[in-house]
């Protein structure tokens, strides 16, 4: 199971996903009507790493954390 | 890089800084210091922060500071920050000014772009997400 956190003001609770890229966690987060309309901009961290990769292999245990705008200071 | 639960001591921060990087010749201490005004009825700020990849990139410009012989530190408020308060502030020494007047736009400039800190105005105790002032992080649109 992938865990998918949700950061700051998306206020969802984490969802624990099959999925073996990201590629198919996308298609499923797609899918919730709560959080589709946050991913276009959303950025995406892979256990704390930030990805650009949609093809990255995620493994049982992975965390896949999705940050939305940011406004620090 | 220093997280603090509310507003800023600001100059007890900037003078164990001060202390801290006092052996070193550094040529130039630049500070920048973020402060809450008050505008739009807001009572305060408020921030989260997710801190493993705030530290990772912090990290990176202390590296990218470090080639250049310099040094950043910056410490940002967790939770409510009172109006008229400070929630962030930064500061690079280095051997010569040009370097770190150079380098203090550039790291104040990212950090506002691509530190994961989520900003939310406080109005009559509640916490209202500052999208329209917020950026989205490189890379975004990702999953979309």
């Amino acid at each position: 199971m992938i865990k998918v956190e949700f950061l700051g003001p998306i206020g969802e609770e984490s969802l624990e996903l099959h999925a073996n890229t990201l590629a198919e966690i996308a298609t499923q987060l797609q899918e919730i009507e709560t959080i589709a309309p946050w991913l276009s901009k959303c950025a995406v961290a892979v256990n704390d790493q930030m990805t650009s990769d949609l093809s990255m292999v995620l493994k049982s245990g992975d965390k896949v954390s999705i940050l939305p705008p940011v406004c620090g200071g | 890089m220093e997280l603090y639960q509310g507003a800023l001591d600001v100059p007890t921060i900037f003078n164990r800084w001060l202390k801290e990087e006092n052996s070193f010749n550094y040529g130039a201490y630049i500070p920048f210091v973020g402060t809450i005004r008050e505008e739009n009825e807001i009572e305060a700020l408020s921030f989260d922060i997710y801190e493993p990849v705030l530290q990772q990139w912090f990290d990176e410009w202390v590296a990218k500071a470090e080639k250049l012989g310099a040094k950043v530190k910056m410490a940002h408020a967790i939770g409510d920050v009172p109006v008229h308060t400070s929630s962030y502030i930064s500061a690079v020494f280095s051997p010569k000014r040009r370097v770190a007047l150079e380098l203090i736009d550039e790291f104040v400039e990212d950090f506002k772009a691509n530190a994961p800190i989520w900003k939310y105005d406080v109005i009559d105790g509640k916490r209202i997400y500052a999208e329209d002032r917020s950026t989205p992080m490189s890379g975004s649109g990702l999953l979309a």
